[in-house]
């Protein structure tokens, strides 16, 4: 099955370029470390995925990229067939020459509608193209006013349009301090609308990703292409093949309908965390050597204490003891500062994996008490190394990850909406006060909802 | 996205042409192979003129004649007269002028009043055609100073009648206040009296002064005579300068200082024609730096004013080029915002700077600067990739600020001194359309406005306590 992707705006478009660049780099890379057979069959699941093969000698994304102005896919476009490897379909996009101004009521209220057809068109025609279409993958960002606006507005007509496939969306959440001013209005109004429509939402936060950039990668000078660079390689990391089974034989076909069923019991919870571990620089690779229990015993305490890195990871935290009463909204005995868990889905790609002991995800203890421990954790894995990467491990989680920076946005939006500054550039193009008052009151839900887990 | 100055009155025109000659300048630099290309287009047409005068525009391919998008407006001849027989002569044709012998005599009523009524029709149907060649017109420039009778009154005049016929198209506004040594005795009438209507009628308004202007063109040059500088400068890449540019002899101190304007609109266009990492246009400027509609007023930075000719470029001087923006002695009036309270702040940086240079030097300088309780963390920020002539890098900063108040008030003080007396008001009111009430509710705006900042003022270094969140039934 394949997935469409809908890049919007300057960084879903910035990013979706680097995703399909991991994507055929791994792919085209000699460091499989698996038999040829293994790599055909990763290949082959692969080009599935994420390329059409038509008349062109190079495989062709299965992409719609939409702007509101024409620099940024310009380039992306050029880019991309420069690099020999892949393209762009250069009908698959979708550009005006204004902008939105950074204003979410002009993405939504005046670009959305006006654009609709044309660009829901754009994505019917990607998806006539797959034999089998499993869904859609949409990369924006929220402080902005296409990713965010328009992005918001478009995710509501694929629902509309597509009523029983699968939607996630990839939401980028800006630095704390500023790239753009009114980012925590775009971001409480792109949020609640989101959660309307869409399946559930991957968050990457671009300070967490600096910090890796930083302390792991060891960049200096870091610019938006490396942060772009990390984020495409974690998500490469969850989308690349995996077998879903254990024993499986053949690589899993629908990797939206397994994330969602995996991850996602219950449509009030959709707020979805990545960490991928190791990161290094590229350089160092030669000299690393990784064992699995190390990266799961990583992995599981970056879970449990809501580390965002693999290095500064408090071990103190631990999961609060079974035989107490099971903790209730008001008790104190949860730990402080523990993490709890909805579901969890951890990848394993790379050698050796088929032995590795993941008894320490199941423990129950992680858990809210409302799934089996054996259905609120999966395993997918391959024995087909990622990137480079000998050994790699990544964990997709539904927990309480997000709930801090949830609580931030909405906390300094709400601040500057007590002031009412800026409301006047959003009741311009029809958003009012009401508007933003429904999605607090949304977005104030699900924080709730995720602090008494 | 276009963008459309238009030049009204003397001083308004001497900074365009300026601008024009340095915009050539810098698509030159950019575009060594000489085709016509979207950021081109953005101050631009690509004109036929092989079968002689206008012929049809040429959207791609080689540039063929290359024409300004732009107004020249004013009510004396001398200036654009100069123009039009200068080296610019072939970028700009007759339909974009509008011109008449006698001026304004330094008489906002007659150019608001008088040369506004007469030539409504006039400027209204060039602008159609103007607007007519552009593919999407996103914003409007108005350069004019405050304190004389043409830019003042007839600049103001076209604001509105933009406002009207364009209402969805934004109108920036670069304004040269008078300062208080001005020769023009009735430049306080003129100045309050325009700003009742960029109050009304300016998305965003950038006042310039210009002893700002004069002192750093001093600070230029005493740096250069002093030799304190090891290696020499690159004559280029003053922010005064015209090296490079048609005009080859900077005759006037004002030819400097009006270059420093020039360069203003470039900076602040430049993420808007060129590629970068995070753009920034114009209505985000508008959008993320306006949080009331009338608060609209943004004192401007510009660093660094000079490169040395060394090529590396050491994060140190990276950070100070950021710390400068925040000096004193580099904002375009005279204002010190580092004192006063912050509304919003943006950053626009150009050429060789990643996202962790701008991250470390707002973590390093946010704790020196003091932001209205609402907007804590306001920060505006744009990476553009071409750099300016003669730079690797260089930054632009817009602040919406209380330290324009210091401004205002005087201004207002200055306006009262002669009001008092009613000094020279006959020569106003006598003008068709003038009355007595214009100049009180002039005023009144002024204060009104002030009292605004005086608000915000107050609220600085108050206590922070943070709204109550809403409460949600479990």
């Amino acid at each position: 099955m394949s997935i469409v992707t809908v890049q919007l705006g300057q960084c879903g478009n910035q990013i979706g370029h680097e995703v399909f660049n991991a994507i055929c780099s791994d792919v085209h890379g000699t460091h499989g470390l698996c038999s040829k057979k293994e790599n055909e069959s990763y290949h082959d699941a692969c080009k599935e995925r994420f390329f059409s093969e038509e008349e062109s000698e190079v495989p062709v994304a299965r992409a719609v990229l939409v702007d509101m102005e024409p620099k940024v896919i310009s380039q992306t476009l050029s880019i991309a067939a420069r690099s020999g490897y892949w393209k762009y379909d250069d009908r698959s996009h979708f550009c005006q020459k204004q902008g939105s101004g950074n204003n979410w009521a002009n993405g939504y209220s005046v670009h959305g509608p006006r654009h609709k057809e044309v660009i829901m068109n754009l994505v019917q025609k990607e998806a006539e193209k797959c034999d089998r279409l499993g869904g859609f993958f949409t990369i924006m960002s929220m402080a902005g006013g296409t990713g965010s606006g328009l992005g918001a507005f478009v995710t509501q007509c694929l629902r509309d349009a597509f009523p029983t496939s699968f939607i996630l969306n990839h939401v980028i959440w800006p630095y704390g301090t500023g790239e753009v001013i009114v980012q925590n209005y775009n971001s409480v109004l792109t949020l609640s609308h989101l959660y309307r429509s869409s399946d559930a939402l991957l968050v990457h936060e671009n300070d967490v990703i600096h910090k890796i950039c930083a302390q792991l990668m060891k960049i200096k000078q870091i610019s938006f292409r490396d942060v772009n660079q990390v984020i495409a390689h974690q998500l490469g990391s969850v989308f690349q093949p995996t077998y879903t089974a254990e024993g499986g034989l053949h690589y899993s076909r629908n990797p939206l309908g397994d994330l969602m069923e995996t991850l996602v019991p219950h449509p009030e919870f959709k707020m979805l965390g990545l960490r991928n571990i190791p990161q290094m620089p590229e350089n160092s690779l030669p000299y690393s050597t990784f064992s699995w229990p190390g990266l799961i015993k990583h992995l599981r305490q970056m879970l449990i204490a809501n580390a965002k890195m693999e290095e500064g990871i408090d071990w103190q935290v631990r999961p609060p003891q079974l035989g107490f009463s099971i903790p209730s909204s008001h008790s104190t005995n949860k730990p402080m500062h523990f993490n709890t868990s909805i579901a969890n889905l951890v990848i394993l790609r790379g050698k050796d994996m088929h032995n590795v002991d993941l008894g320490s995800f199941r423990d129950p203890s992680l858990y809210t008490s409302w799934l089996n421990p054996q259905d609120a954790f999966n395993a997918w894995k391959t024995p087909r190394a990622f990137n480079k990467y000998e050994k790699s491990a990544s964990l997709v989680s539904n927990s309480q990850f997000l709930l801090k920076p949830l609580d931030n946005v909405v906390g300094k939006a709400w601040n500057m909406f007590a002031s009412k500054a800026y409301i006047h550039q959003y009741t311009k193009f029809g958003i009012e006060e009401e508007d933003f008052l429904d999605s607090f009151t949304a977005l104030e839900q699900v924080i709730s909802s995720y602090t008494i887990l | 996205p276009v963008s459309l100055p238009f030049a009204v009155g003397q001083c308004g025109n001497q900074v365009g042409c300026r601008f024009w000659d340095l915009a050539l300048r810098e698509h030159a630099a950019v575009n060594k192979k000489g085709i016509y290309d979207e950021s081109l287009s953005s101050f631009f047409r690509n004109v036929d003129t092989r079968s002689g005068g206008d012929g049809p525009d040429i959207y791609k391919g080689k540039i063929c004649s290359l024409k300004a998008r732009a107004l020249l407006i004013d009510m004396e001849e001398g200036v654009v007269n100069e123009i039009l027989q200068g080296p610019l002569r072939d970028v700009f044709d007759s339909k974009q002028l509008i011109t008449d012998v006698s001026g304004s005599g330094n008489n906002w009523a007659v150019g608001h009043k008088l040369y506004g009524y007469q030539y409504r029709e006039n400027i209204v149907e060039k602008l159609r055609k103007t607007a007519e060649h552009c593919d999407c017109l996103q914003c409007f420039f108005i350069i004019h100073s405050m304190g004389g009778g043409t830019g003042s009154g007839l600049g103001t005049f076209v604001l509105h009648l933009l406002e009207d016929e364009f209402p969805e198209v934004y109108r920036f506004v670069t304004s040269v206040y008078p300062s208080g040594e001005d020769d023009v005795i009735t430049s306080p009438y003129n100045s309050v009296l325009a700003m009742k209507e960029l109050n009304e009628h300016a998305d965003c308004v950038l006042p310039i002064e210009n002893e700002s202007l004069f002192d750093i063109v001093n600070k230029i040059h005493q740096m250069i005579n002093s030799g304190k500088l090891g290696s020499t400068v690159k004559q280029n890449s003053l922010v005064t300068s015209s090296a490079g540019s048609t005009k080859t002899v900077q005759e006037k101190p004002f030819d400097a200082m009006n270059n420093i304007v020039a360069n203003l609109l470039l900076n602040l266009t430049s993420s808007a024609r060129f590629e970068g990492s995070l753009n920034m246009d114009l209505n985000e400027i508008s959008m993320n730096l306006v949080p009331f509609p009338r608060l609209h007023y943004l004192v401007s930075s510009l660093t660094p004013l000079y490169t040395l000719a060394d090529v590396n470029v050491p994060s140190r001087r990276l950070d100070q080029m950021f710390s400068d923006a925040f000096s004193r002695d580099h904002q375009l009036i005279q204002a010190d915002p580092k004192h006063s309270l912050y509304l919003a702040c943006a950053l626009l940086v150009r050429g060789n700077v990643q996202v962790s240079d701008l991250r470390r030097n707002i973590e390093r300088l946010k704790p020196s600067l003091h932001f209205v309780s609402w907007n804590q963390e306001g920060w505006k920020t744009g990476l553009c990739s071409v750099p300016p002539v003669g730079h690797s890098h260089s930054l632009l900063a817009l602040a919406n600020n209380t330290c324009v108040k210091p401004t205002f008030i005087e201004l207002k003080d200055r306006f009262m001194k002669l009001y008092k007396k009613k000094a020279h008001l006959h020569h106003y009111l006598h003008i068709d359309g003038m009355e007595q009430s214009c100049f009180s509710e002039a005023v009144s705006s002024l204060s009104d406005l002030i009292e605004e900042y005086n608000e915000l003022d107050a609220t600085k270094g108050g206590p922070r306590t943070d709204p109550s969140r809403l409460k949600i039934a479990v």
